[in-house]
């Protein structure tokens, strides 16, 4: 009478008939590892109730290649290229932790000019990023142009990667005692003049999607995640953020030179992906007043001078090595054998763009490390893919991957 | 920060004495030394104690020391965002013993001990679903073993003939390279090409 559908079972033991109608059973799909919305090469086995998802079970590691056990076999710099590829969205961001892990180890003092410049790269990174998750996320539920608006944006920025390392992308810049290179006055120009541009980019974007009707039916309330959820899973950054915490290590854990920039951190209200699309966009306007700030210290006679922290971590200046024969010796020491790190271990977390990203380091004394972990932000907010998704539309699981920010380089690592 | 470490270590060596074998600070890094099988209660004691907080979990891998009596160090590492505190927690175990989960006090502990498991075969106890997570489907041994070499044990390739994608013992064209830059005159522990002639004399 409830309208449920009983099995009857009679004295002699038979049971009622059913038909193809009443044999109901869950459904089994394979999401990815060859779609669009997958970002990258993510595979998910769904099972599916109807529309609604009961179990979402993620199969990484296609991506897996090894680069914790290759670190253990190269050198200290020859390793550091390796964490470009991790996050390949933001790859200085990545770079800056294993260096605060080395410089840590060896004691060594970065010059200011190189902090500034660290943090006008780093932050540069998190625009990269935050562009490429709100814009795609946007396309995963149906939005076209964010992405092409987006893209245009980062290109100029993959531009100013290039004119300070010579590479779009995996820049191998950031290096232990310091950077690679100086900044030319034009290039802090440049970068001064997109800072000025940006926000009516961002302004555009912003028009686009906050308050365009399909988007909030897709976005809001979806993925609610409270704060002991936070804590139970592990999330850091932006995930965080999004549901109330204000947890930026930027702020908490100071490192570089960021306690002497002003920003805001901003945080969300109901932890559901359009807060955290919210918060990812006012993060990037925040980043630009801290490359602003960065760029007027760098003109400032405090920010002058040397971008290497000389010493046995790093090259001596090219016209030293024309002149003294120790220099030379050291360069071609430095770079064959490398730099020795004293034996201990150190764990140094920086606040990448996707979240805590940390590098656990244990060194042997010698010029390899022992055992090198990378701790990627993704890897636990796609862990707990099937705690958030579970009751959700199976729809709503391509806007699930897009607000947990997942790049494939770092999660398989 | 030290001062406040050290508060930190004093107050947990108070309370909960008899599960931290040893602690250290180094490098601004509180590091407690536990035995595995008093892990769980300790985690759960730094979690839900109110001068600790640690509720996060921040990461857990595995460190091995070949031909050590205990050969893997399995490290937690959490994080107190109440308290702004880090900490560190390490347990030795034996090559073949099992380590208590900690995927009921932590639900994230899930895929690092699946990670732990992979990569160096450290079994856990009262994990619900310990699979392989990493390495591809059919894996044979665990990578980040020491003993395990790193170009590994099998390749594959598309192969023309069955049109498919198969797997072949790895076929090195040439040895491994591994470089040995370090200096003849320190560190190094082997005998250069040619110097055993000198012993004779």
């Amino acid at each position: 009478m409830d309208g449920d559908i009983r099995r009857n079972t009679y004295d002699d033991g038979s049971q009622d008939m059913l038909t193809g109608e009443q044999r109901i059973r869950n459904f089994n799909i394979n999401f990815g590892p060859q779609h669009p919305a997958a970002h990258g090469v993510l595979r998910l086995v769904l099972e599916l109730d109807g529309e609604i998802v009961e179990r979402c079970d993620p199969h990484i590691g296609l991506l897996h290649r090894g680069t914790e056990k290759l670190m253990e076999s190269r050198t200290y710099l020859q390793n550091l290229p390796y964490l470009d590829r991790l996050d390949y969205v933001a790859p200085m961001n990545q770079e800056h932790a294993w260096c605060l892990a080395i410089e840590r180890l060896t004691g060594t003092e970065v010059p200011r000019r190189a902090s500034l410049i660290r943090v006008l790269y780093c932050e540069i990174g998190r625009i990269l990023s935050h562009l490429l998750n709100v814009t795609t996320q946007a396309l995963d539920v149906g939005a076209l142009t964010p992405p092409l608006w987006g893209f245009n944006e980062r290109e100029k920025l993959m531009e100013f990667y290039e004119r300070a390392s010579g590479a779009r992308l995996h820049a191998a810049y950031f290096r232990p005692g310091g950077v690679h290179q100086d900044l030319t006055p034009s290039l802090l120009d440049d970068i001064e003049t997109w800072c000025g541009t940006f926000p009516a980019v961002l302004d555009d974007i912003d028009g686009l999607l906050s308050e365009n009707r399909i988007f909030k039916q897709r976005n809001v309330d979806i993925a609610i995640i409270s704060e002991q959820e936070v804590m139970d899973w592990g999330f850091s950054g932006v995930m965080a953020r999004g549901s109330g915490l204000t947890w930026d290590l930027r702020r908490a854990q100071p490192y570089e030179c960021y306690d002497e920039f002003d920003f805001l951190i901003p945080t969300g209200r109901n932890g559901d992906c359009f807060d955290r699309f919210l918060v990812r966009m006012e993060e990037m306007r925040q980043s630009v007043r801290i490359m602003l700030q960065a760029i007027e210290k760098l003109r400032a006679p405090e920010g002058q001078g040397d971008i290497l922290a000389r010493g046995k971590v790093t090259p001596p200046k090219r016209g030293d090595m024309k002149t003294s024969m120790e220099s030379l010796i050291h360069h071609f020491k430095l770079y064959t054998e490398g730099f020795h790190v004293p034996a201990g271990e150190v764990y140094a977390a920086v606040e990448a763009p996707k979240g805590e990203f940390g590098v656990y380091m244990v060194s042997d004394g010698s010029n390899k490390p022992y055992r090198a972990k990378l701790r990627a932000p993704g890897y636990l907010h796609l862990q707990a893919m099937d705690h958030i998704s579970k009751g959700h539309q199976l729809a709503d699981v391509a806007a699930i991957i897009g607000t947990l920010d997942v790049v494939f380089g770092e999660i398989d690592r | 920060m030290e001062e406040q470490l050290r508060e930190l270590a004093a107050h947990i060596e108070l309370r909960q004495g008899d599960l931290v074998s040893s602690h250290s600070i180094a490098t601004d890094e509180l590091t407690l030394e536990a035995t595995a099988s008093d892990v769980p209660a300790l985690v759960d004691f730094l979690r839900s104690d109110e001068q600790c907080r640690f509720a996060s979990l921040v990461d857990i891998t595995a460190i091995d020391y070949p031909g050590d009596d205990r050969r893997f160090c399995i490290v937690y590492h959490f994080l107190s965002m109440y308290r702004n505190q880090r900490i560190r927690v390490k347990a030795r175990v034996r090559a073949e013993e099992i380590v208590p989960s900690i995927t009921g006090i932590h639900p994230s502990a899930n895929w690092f001990e699946r990670e732990v498991f992979d990569m160096f075969g450290v079994l856990f106890s009262g994990h619900p679903d310990l699979r392989r997570i990493l390495t591809d489907y059919g894996f044979r041994g665990h990578p980040l073993r020491k003993d395990f070499p790193t170009t590994g044990y099998t390749e594959v390739r598309y192969d023309e003939v069955t049109k498919r994608v198969i797997y072949e013992p790895v076929n090195l064209t040439q040895e491994y390279r591994q470089f040995d830059f370090m200096s003849p005159w320190e560190g190094a522990e082997y005998v250069l090409p040619g110097d055993e002639k000198g012993e004779a004399k």
